[in-house]
């Protein structure tokens, strides 16, 4: 008999995120009344953020296979083949609402999460990234986000001891209520020691292992399911606590009893804690779960079925061992808990008891398998028409508006956050934040991954088929540059309320894009996160679907940087530039317009053009790359110059192209590279020879940048301007 | 050289450091655990390595300086044994007792990881052996809390002994307040204990010792000591 208290009301029902119609399905499946506990558990299962229900349909149509994948989405991470009988495992994830109410733990979880969502499969974490997004500098809130959220990103990852080696901060008022947080982690494992959650065989013994369970995070997923309202703060309670030191010792122990061969099925206890971990093992090994929770571990006295199984208290795996003693004591060494709280059944039955009592017992396929699935309506964005170049005044001469657009918010250097980020820890960042991408040595080498994290939202917003494009050849570009073989993405959807026609008109039409460009590019996704509902009081973010893209190379000591290395070497331009200005940074911050279409991606050209920069990179025939993004050519050239203080003579833009739509304009596909000046004329031949277009821009040299007709530019100058806005703004200063 | 490296629950820099040993000594230490009460026989440098010990709860190094192992490293820094504490691993070596003073956290309240510069201050310590005295190197920091105070006595003791064995400074050897990165009283970075065979520092120069992945300076103190050790035998 399950005991009913409180009793099921409608108001209980709607407290628990569930619709009335959601709840009749739970009905006709289980043909009774639920009890507390099983509404609690159809909660967690059933909100979006555990469930996917309305981005299913669409995610279907990504492209998931290709040679390098051992294992897609479905599984904690993705898994794909470097080589060498070795293995990256990867994935990003958002916690973006924690992150809003306590920002410090909501960032800090964020990352202990996928951290274990990647050694739950049997890797030790190498590399981690980030990308976040901020409201309006100037709102009163903003401040205080960006120093907790950077404070609890490298909190928990400096303790844990990973290096973060990159990713994207930028500031918008359309995340004024809601910032991002979006948490990459990537790992390495031997290719044939690859865990996963899928029980196998009957009567196993459920193992819980690391920290205790307590009454923090209760309904962490549900909340992750909503708009915000006003009170927002209150949901303080719901956020959970971080303890890297915990996770640093579940690492090493879980690490540990994998080499000793003790693992059959594993899985961490993340979103909706013990709930989603133990059916998602039985589910996907077509078992039965008994769950005898007066076993589990709990920090708390006189804790409920209900909290237990909704509790998302942080450091916690469930697996199945095989029965022997070693791994207990094991985990016993490194001081953490371990607790037999259940075993496998043929049932297919979730049967969770408490003090005598069967609290719930609940078909366990369903419970996953009969999640509702939603094909929202949705509307297409409407196409804005194209900005001409020549209808844009320039309100300034281009040498002020470099100085004006490289001291930007979005544009300015992220020294600040950066360096509170542990980022040479384990000896193997080979090029540090601040490039393209960020390359880290495979062990000793000689292979390396390029790792990076991409978006640009408003080209999103504008157009979201191009924008989800544009991520995902931005992520594939910035691999490139450094010289790196793209190799798989993870995605992470950050979108509104999907229940409004528009907002998922955007998120059909990102997902679309990301599609194209992922099956254009040989770029597959093997993992990922949906975020919806990012709105406050009715309004949404801009879309973001961001894109953290893993490459590799062969030879670490063949990568490119960005910095120019020596005076009286050629500047290239690769790529062809028609002077795009619609919705680029110099139409918004320094004409103050946010109109037209983005620049349209060519995925072919994207491709010629990369993979013939990629190889002149492998031959050792350039000295420095960087792809052209954000702020278009000429702050690429300024990002080169002051790397490094060598500046640059260019040479006047075409005749046929307004000048700031030649400096500032944001066609995709372009790279910059210097070569030799005695091989310029060889590289451009071979470059052509490739079908690419490749034009001679300029040579390297003195402390300047300085263009035919304008005042030279001191590079000094635009590093002040370049450093200075951040922390300025941190202090308080503007 | 035989070293062995101390790993306590939450340490997180001892891969870092077995593998720089292993590169310039060219033998591979021992990883010494917490709960053990005995150094293996034999063992000629302690390393504590850098990290979050205990998670940094409670004071960094307060609880690591309380473990059972920590007896064995007393007794052999005792002997006159030679002991490094790297990050971590220094603010343990001041919980112990071994060395005096505290770090405290960061001037500007906030963890910094960078490059930074350091006057090697003297070259006449097995440690420093391989640098000159005077000699600026660069290396890198990764801390929170690394801002070494003591009181006044102390740091006349320490200046007055020569036991400053690294100072941050600016990239020329001079001493500037802005690249005093964390505060320190005098600009200390590390200091030697009275016998001059405890070393500890705040910067990690096991980070810095392969041309491939960028500077080489933080080679010169594992080469001395491998030098020193050669000597010995």
């Amino acid at each position: 008999m399950i005991p009913n208290e409180p009793p099921i009301t409608p108001a209980l029902v709607a407290e628990h995120g569930l619709k009335p119609e959601e709840y009749q399905r739970i009905l006709d499946l289980i043909g009774r009344e639920p009890s507390f506990t099983e509404l609690g558990i159809f909660s967690a299962m059933w909100n979006e953020h555990c469930s996917y229900k309305s981005s299913k349909v669409h995610l279907r149509n990504l492209p998931t296979k290709g040679a390098c994948v051992i294992q897609g989405p479905g599984e904690n991470a993705g898994v794909i083949d470097i080589g060498d009988g070795l293995a990256v495992v990867f994935k990003m994830e958002s916690h973006n609402h924690p992150s809003y109410i306590e920002p410090y733990q909501g960032a800090a979880t964020g990352v202990g999460g996928i951290l274990r969502d990647v050694f739950t499969m049997g890797a030790r974490p190498i590399a981690c990234l980030n990308a976040l997004s901020f409201g309006d500098p100037d709102h009163p809130k903003t401040r205080h986000l960006v120093s907790g959220v950077v404070a609890g990103v490298g909190g928990y990852g400096n303790s844990f001891g990973v290096p973060t080696v990159g990713g994207q901060v930028r500031f918008h008022t359309r995340y004024d209520g809601n910032n991002l947080v979006n948490a990459m982690a990537v790992g390495l494992a031997k290719k044939d020691k690859i865990f996963y959650a899928a029980a196998s065989g009957v009567g196993m013994p459920i193992v819980y292992l690391g920290s205790k369970t307590g009454r923090d995070g209760i309904h962490g997923a549900s909340m992750a399911s909503a708009e915000f309202g006003e009170g927002a703060e209150e949901k303080r309670p719901t956020v959970q606590v971080g303890d890297p030191f915990s996770e640093k010792l579940l690492l090493e122990a879980c690490l540990e009893i994998m080499v000793k061969g003790c693992v059959i099925a594993i899985q961490d206890m993340g979103a909706a804690g013990l709930t989603c971990s133990a059916v998602e093992m039985g589910a996907k090994g077509n078992l039965g779960v008994d769950l005898e929770l007066d076993k589990v571990p709990c920090r708390e006295t006189g804790m409920s079925a209900y909290e237990m199984m909704l509790s998302e208290s942080q450091e916690r795996m469930l697996m199945v061992l095989k029965p022997e003693k070693e791994a207990e004591a094991i985990f016993k060494k490194w001081g953490l808990d371990f607790a037999i709280v259940g075993h496998t059944t043929p049932s297919k039955r979730f049967i969770v008891k408490h003090a005598g009592d069967v609290m719930a017992d609940l078909p366990i396929k369903e419970l996953g398998d009969e999640a509702p699935v939603y094909d929202r309506p949705y509307i297409d964005t409407p196409k804005k028409p194209a900005l001409k170049a020549t209808s844009v005044t320039p309100p300034m001469r281009v040498p002020d508006a470099l100085e004006r657009l490289i001291g930007t918010p979005d544009l300015c250097s992220k020294r600040w956050v950066w360096e509170q980020y542990d980022h040479v820890i384990l000896g193997n960042t080979v090029q540090r934040p601040g490039g393209d991408a960020a390359v880290v040595r495979v062990e000793d080498g000689p292979k390396a991954l390029a790792l990076t994290v991409d978006v640009t939202p408003r080209y999103c917003e504008a157009d979201p088929y191009e924008g989800g494009k544009q991520a995902v050849a931005e992520a594939w570009r910035n691999i490139t540059a450094v010289g790196g073989q793209p190799l798989a993405i993870t995605d992470n959807l950050n979108f509104g309320n999907p229940e409004k026609p528009e907002i998922m008109g955007q998120l059909v039409g990102c997902v679309r894009g990301i599609a194209e460009a992922c099956k254009a590019l040989d770029f597959p996704v093997v993992s990922g996160n949906v975020s919806l509902y990012n709105e406050t009081q009715g309004r949404g973010i801009l879309p973001t679907p961001s894109i953290g893209g893993v490459g590799l190379l062969n030879d670490f000591t063949k990568s490119a940087t960005l910095a120019f290395k020596a005076a009286g070497e050629t500047i290239l331009l690769i790529g062809e530039t028609q002077g795009w200005l619609g919705q680029s940074l110099y139409l918004r911050d320094v004409c103050g317009r946010e109109e037209g279409s983005p620049p349209p991606v060519d995925l072919i050209e994207e491709r010629e053009n990369g993979d013939i920069v990629r190889a002149l990179i492998g031959e050792g025939l350039v000295s420095a790359a960087h792809d052209i993004s954000d702020g278009g050519l000429l702050v690429a050239v300024a990002e080169m110059a002051m790397a490094s203080g060598v500046g640059a003579v260019l040479e006047a833009a075409p005749e046929d192209t307004p000048r700031h739509a030649f400096w500032f304009g944001e066609d995709q596909a372009r790279y910059v590279v210097t070569v030799s000046a005695d091989r310029a004329e060889a590289v451009m031949q071979r470059v052509q020879e490739a079908s690419v277009p490749v034009y001679r821009i300029g040579a390297t040299g003195g402390e300047t940048i300085v263009i035919p007709g304008e005042r030279a530019i001191a590079i000094k100058a635009l590093v002040d301007r370049f450093e200075g806005w951040l922390p300025a703004y941190m202090s308080g200063a503007v | 050289m035989k070293s062995a490296v101390v790993v306590f629950p939450g340490i997180n820099r001892e891969r870092d450091m077995a593998r720089t040993l292993k590169l310039v000594s060219g033998a591979e230490p021992s990883m010494v655990w917490h709960a053990d009460t005995e150094l293996p026989p034999g063992t000629d440098l302690v390393v504590i390595p850098g990290g979050f010990s205990y998670g940094d709860y409670l004071r960094c190094g307060a609880i690591a300086a309380r473990a059972p192992i920590m007896d064995a490293v007393r007794a052999h820094a005792g002997r006159g044994g030679l002991v490094l504490g790297v990050c971590n691993g220094f603010q343990i070596l001041c919980e112990s007792g071994l060395l005096p003073g505290v770090l405290m956290r960061n001037a500007a309240l906030r963890f910094i990881c960078k490059d930074v510069y350091l006057r090697v201050e003297r070259s006449d310590t097995p440690f420093t052996r391989d640098y000159n005295a005077g000699q600026v190197i660069r290396v890198p920091v990764a801390h929170g809390e690394g801002n070494y105070v003591a009181d006044s006595e102390t740091v006349t003791r320490l200046e007055g002994d020569g036991r400053v064995a690294f100072r941050y400074v600016a990239p020329d050897g001079k001493l500037d307040p802005r690249w005093n990165i964390n505060g320190a009283t005098n600009a200390i970075a590390g200091i030697l204990s009275e016998r001059g065979n405890v070393l500890g520092l705040m910067p990690h120069p096991e980070n810095h010792v392969e041309t491939a992945i960028g500077p080489t300076d933080g080679r010169g103190l594992f080469a001395g000591l491998t030098q020193h050790f050669a000597k010995v035998a």
